[in-house]
C-alpha cells in the first residue's frame, strides 16, 4: 500500500510537538500509518470511534478537561460530523483541530471519493472554517501548530486537509 | 419511578463529582437540586453527552465523571457504548434515564417503547458492568454500587415520561461552558 512513510511520520511529530495526547479517529487507507504511530506513542492514546461525530464530543470533553486533542478523519468524516460542530462546538465557542484526509481531490482514481472531494472546500467555507492545505512533509509542523494557535485564540474549529501529495506515494 | 425523585435520592453522591447531562428534562431537574461548577449540562448536540463525558474520563482518570443521557439520546449514538466498551475508563458512570420518550419535545415515543432493550445492547456493546433498576431503592443501590466500583458501568433506569413544567435554568450555556472549564482545570492541577 503506497501510504507515504515520510508524510505520515510528520503529521504524527507535528501533533507530538504541539502537545496533543488524546487523538480520537476513524482510520482509513491514508491514515493507516499515522494510526499506527500514534498507538504505538505511550504518551498518546488513540481512541478508535464508530463514527467520527463521537469524536467531535470526546475532542470537546478533552478540551474542557485541560487536554490537547486533535480529530483525525477522512473528509467524508468532516460531513458527518457538521451536525456537532454546529451545535457543540460553534454553540459553546470550543476550539476544536481537525487533521482531514483530502480523498477526491486531483489524482482521485476511486469514484466513490470524488463527491466527498468536490464538496470539501464548499462545506468548511460555508461552515466559515479556516483551512490549509499540508502537502509537504517540511510544513507539517508548523502548519499544525498555526491551527492549533488559531483555534485556541479563535474558540473555533480549524482544518488542516492532508493532501495526496502528503500521504500518497502512487 | 419519578427521575426528579431518583435524581434527588442519588445527588448528595453525585454531588462532588464532573457530571455532563443531556438538555431538556434531566437539565432542569438537575440544575433545580442544585447547580454546582462541575455540572454542564449540554444543550442540543443530542447524543454527545456520553462521548463528551468519556473525553472527561479519558483526560481526568483521577475523578469520577457521571453522565446523565437519555433513551432518545443514547438512541442517536449507540456506536458510543462500543467506544467506551474499548476503553472501559474505570471513573465512567453512564446513566440512562429510560422513559421511552421523547419528553422534552412532546412525548413521542423512542424505540425502547416497543421491543429495543438499551441494557441488552450496552452488555452486548462489551460495556464491562451493566445495571438496571425500576424502582428508587434499586436505583439508589445500583448507583451507589456503581460509584464505588471499579468498572465502566452503564446504569439503565426505567422512569416516567414526566418532566418539569418549565425547562428554564438561569445559567447562560457559555457562561456554564467557561465556569465548567475552570472548574475542570482546577481539578487537573490539584
Amino acid at each position: 500500500m503506497p501510504v507515504s512513510t515520510t508524510g505520515s511520520r510528520a503529521v504524527y511529530e507535528a501533533l507530538k510537538a504541539c502537545g496533543v495526547t488524546l487523538v480520537p479517529t476513524v482510520p482509513e487507507t491514508w491514515l493507516v500509518q499515522v494510526v499506527r504511530l500514534i498507538e504505538e506513542d505511550p504518551t498518546m492514546t488513540m481512541v478508535h470511534l464508530a463514527k467520527e461525530e463521537e469524536g467531535v464530543g470526546i475532542a470537546a470533553g478533552a478540551y474542557l478537561s485541560g487536554v490537547n486533542a486533535a480529530l483525525i478523519m477522512q473528509n467524508h468524516g468532516l460531513l458527518a460530523c457538521i451536525n456537532p460542530i454546529v451545535s457543540l462546538i460553534f454553540l459553546y465557542k470550543i476550539p476544536l483541530l481537525m487533521l482531514i484526509s483530502y480523498r477526491g481531490d486531483f489524482g482521485e482514481r476511486d469514484p466513490w471519493q470524488t463527491q466527498g472531494g468536490l464538496m470539501t472546500e464548499p462545506v468548511l467555507r460555508a461552515l466559515n472554517i479556516p483551512y490549509r492545505y499540508l502537502s509537504r512533509a517540511a510544513d507539517a509542523q508548523r502548519v499544525v501548530s498555526e491551527a492549533r494557535a488559531l483555534a485556541n485564540a479563535a474558540l473555533h474549529p480549524v482544518a488542516v486537509l492532508l493532501s495526496r501529495e502528503l500521504l500518497w506515494e502512487d | 419511578m419519578l427521575r426528579s425523585e431518583a435524581l434527588a435520592a442519588i445527588y448528595p453522591q453525585l454531588e462532588p463529582h464532573i457530571v455532563v447531562t443531556i438538555m431538556g428534562a434531566v437539565a432542569a431537574e438537575l440544575y433545580a437540586l442544585g447547580h454546582r461548577p462541575h455540572f454542564f449540562y449540554m444543550e442540543h448536540s443530542m447524543g454527545l453527552a456520553s462521548s463528551m463525558g468519556l473525553g472527561i474520563a479519558l483526560s481526568l482518570p483521577e475523578e469520577k465523571v457521571i453522565v446523565l443521557d437519555g433513551d432518545g439520546s443514547l438512541l442517536m449514538n449507540l456506536g458510543t457504548l462500543t467506544t467506551m466498551a474499548q476503553h472501559s475508563p474505570r471513573n465512567l458512570l453512564h446513566v440512562v434515564f429510560d422513559n421511552a420518550s421523547f419528553l422534552s419535545v412532546g412525548g413521542y415515543p423512542t424505540a425502547t417503547a416497543g421491543h429495543t432493550d438499551l441494557a441488552g445492547i450496552a452488555r452486548a456493546s462489551g460495556i464491562p458492568c451493566v445495571m438496571e433498576a425500576s424502582t428508587i431503592d434499586e436505583f439508589k443501590s445500583a448507583f451507589t454500587q456503581a460509584l464505588a466500583g471499579e468498572a465502566l458501568t452503564t446504569l439503565v433506569a426505567r422512569v416516567e415520561p414526566v418532566g418539569p413544567t418549565s425547562f428554564h435554568m438561569d445559567l447562560a450555556l457559555l457562561e456554564n461552558r467557561f465556569q465548567f472549564k475552570r472548574a475542570l482545570e482546577a481539578r487537573r492541577r490539584s
